[in-house]
């Protein structure tokens, strides 16, 4: 832009003048799903102002006694001392603990937790040894979450990216308005899960409630046992060998591959029979754009 | 909001009241309007305990005419409790506006006439009446109601409890919970939630004879509850039922003399948390009141849609 005066742009005609202000050439920046992952755009895998942790320095902050504002400040103060793993004790069932933590950390929780337990993350790895409330890892964007125990409700709500394991069973609406990441349930979930997915994958070992993938618009849910009943729109589609060799490789990774393999994991995607918000009338897509 | 909260201990007593306490102080964020308990101690024959409100809270600002009120409409229900042959063996009013009266009845009075009978005077409600069960309710949070009521030192098997956030109803003791099911012994409900055809399942059951005190739609659920009892239906088929017949959002408690029992909806959209063992199960809202009887690690779960446990003390 700088390259052009104003008074050059006031001699051009409309189009020139989107050309000459970069509607061509403009290279889009900032952190997007796409380009997060671009091997060549390293910086954007961090975010500027993330404090340099070393993952060796080690501390603990003992929960009793403390408030939830309280024990989120100090693991950001600790943080910025460099330390990259922190051990929280007897969090005894506290909500929002851990949440908003956008750089690399090793956070370790050695308890159960209560609700919006680290959400709103992005890029910590978390590993919980108890039991999390409702919305665990609400909202993530990257990172890992491993719960050793079971979860409550809207599990991964509107997760978008990044991997949340949980090795029991988690309760209903699991990765209710999911958008990217992964979800895996290495028990049973409940009713409406994945309801209102949009993008990503979801693994459940055990068995589903009722309405899985009501009102997905895409997105892949993966169920090892039984579905009591799909969703409107969902339907089950062909398991091919190469979702076969993912989850081979996602449920090995975190020690969930089931003893017969996964040749018997069904999948769930969307019918795409909701998908009418294209179907408009030319006369009728001006009156909206 | 709200919070709900049960424990019961199986084949055995325990200080109920000052755990419960401890749940509801941890649950007081989901509800700091009014604080409800409904706990079992252990009954001695022939003997009923019955709880009564004279008043409002609000009502003792309203000048000096009230304590005269008060005291028309205690000799009021007295003269009632005579009539009906009932002798009164012991009487405490924790605050002015509450009553505990221990009382026993001569021969096999009809109890549900007398309890209609006592609620004929204006401002009078029966909290609860039975053989264990003590229902206390009143505005403020655990700590402060516990204290008031001296449940601190209170032994028992079992007990519910409730954190209320008003949002249907007025912030007033007739609206708080638990309810006690009218006119059955011993027998009380918690619920968080809303019920959407409230208006609909009570005129149902005004037809039927049933009484509503407060506009609250908790009510609805131990109306309902008592309905069935009295109709031979067990708790356990009463909260299934209860998950077809009625509708909205809700998790709720209900207990016996010797049971809890717990009821889901079909969306799980109010939450529950579980905690069983072989001598204690304990639920609540949230994990942390849980957590506040049990500093130790425990395994617990989410109950999941439609689900319904009964438990035996």
């Amino acid at each position: 832009m700088a390259s052009v005066s104003d008074a050059e742009l006031k001699q051009m005609t409309q189009d020139e003048r989107a050309k000459a202000l970069g509607m061509t050439t403009e290279q889009l920046s900032g952190q997007s799903l796409y380009v997060e992952f671009d091997p060549d755009a390293e910086e954007r895998f961090t975010y500027p102002w993330a404090p340099d942790v070393d993952f060796n320095k080690r501390t603990e902050v003992d929960c009793d006694g403390m408030t939830t504002t309280e024990v989120n400040t100090k693991i950001r103060a600790l943080m910025q001392e460099g330390y990259g793993t922190v051990v929280l004790q007897n969090p005894r069932g506290m909500h929002s603990l851990g949440v908003g933590i956008l750089s690399r950390l090793n956070l370790i929780i050695e308890g159960s937790t209560g609700y919006f337990a680290v959400g709103l993350i992005d890029g910590p790895n978390v590993r919980i040894s108890g039991r999390v409330g409702w919305s665990c890892g609400e909202n993530m964007m990257s990172g890992t979450i491993m719960i050793e125990k079971n979860a409550g409700s809207t599990f991964g709500a509107a997760i978008r990216g990044g991997d949340l394991v949980c090795r029991g069973s988690v309760g209903s609406r699991t990765g209710i308005d999911q958008k990217g990441g992964t979800i895996i349930v290495g028990g049973d979930t409940g009713a409406l899960s994945g309801f209102m997915m949009q993008r990503g994958r979801m693994v459940v070992c055990g068995n589903a409630g009722k309405n899985l993938g009501d009102s997905m618009y895409d997105g892949t849910i993966f169920v090892g046992g039984e579905i009591k009943s799909l969703g409107v729109d969902a339907v089950e589609a062909e398991l091919t060998d190469l979702d076969k060799a993912w989850l081979t490789r996602k449920l090995t990774q975190y020690g969930l591959m089931p003893e017969k393999g996964v040749d018997h994991f069904t999948k769930i995607v969307a019918g795409k029979q909701l998908w009418n918000y294209d179907n408009l009338e030319p006369s009728e897509k001006k009156l909206i754009l | 909001m709200c919070g709900i909260a049960g424990l019961i201990h199986k084949g055995k007593s325990s200080a109920v009241g000052s755990e419960m306490t401890a749940m509801l102080q941890a649950l007081k964020h989901r509800g700091p309007d009014s604080t409800g308990y409904a706990v079992y101690g252990t009954p001695t024959k022939g003997d009923y305990i019955m709880r009564l409100k004279l008043a409002e809270a609000e009502d003792m600002e309203k000048g000096r005419g009230v304590h005269k009120m008060i005291e028309d409409r205690i000799t009021a229900v007295e003269e009632v409790l005579a009539e009906h042959g009932a002798v009164i063996k012991s009487k405490d009013a924790p605050r002015e506006y509450s009553l505990r009266y221990v009382l026993t009845i001569a021969g096999d009075g009809n109890l549900g006439e007398m309890a209609e009978h006592i609620e004929e005077t204006e401002g009078v409600e029966i909290l609860s009446m039975g053989n264990g069960l003590e229902l206390i309710k009143d505005l403020g949070d655990a700590s402060v109601v516990s204290e008031a009521y001296g449940l601190n030192d209170f032994q028992g098997t079992h007990a519910i409890g409730h954190t209320r956030m008003a949002t249907e109803s007025d912030v007033d003791i007739k609206s708080a919970h638990p309810y006690w099911a009218f006119p059955y012994n011993d027998v009380s409900v918690v619920h968080n939630g809303q019920i959407t055809n409230y208006w609909i399942m009570r005129r149902e059951m005004e037809r039927k004879g049933h009484r509503f005190m407060s506009n609250c739609d908790s009510e609805l659920l131990a109306v309902y509850t008592a309905h069935n009892l009295a109709n031979g239906v067990s708790l356990e088929d009463s909260l299934r039922r209860s998950i077809q017949e009625i509708d909205g959002v809700f998790t709720y408690l209900v207990a016996t003399r010797d049971q809890l029992g717990m009821a889901k909806d079909t969306m799980a959209a109010k939450p529950l948390v579980l905690y069983e063992s072989d001598d204690l199960i304990a639920m609540a809202s949230e994990e942390v009141a849980i957590r506040a009887i049990l500093p130790h690690e425990i395994d617990t779960t989410d109950p999941y849609d439609e689900e319904v446990r009964v438990w035996q003390a």
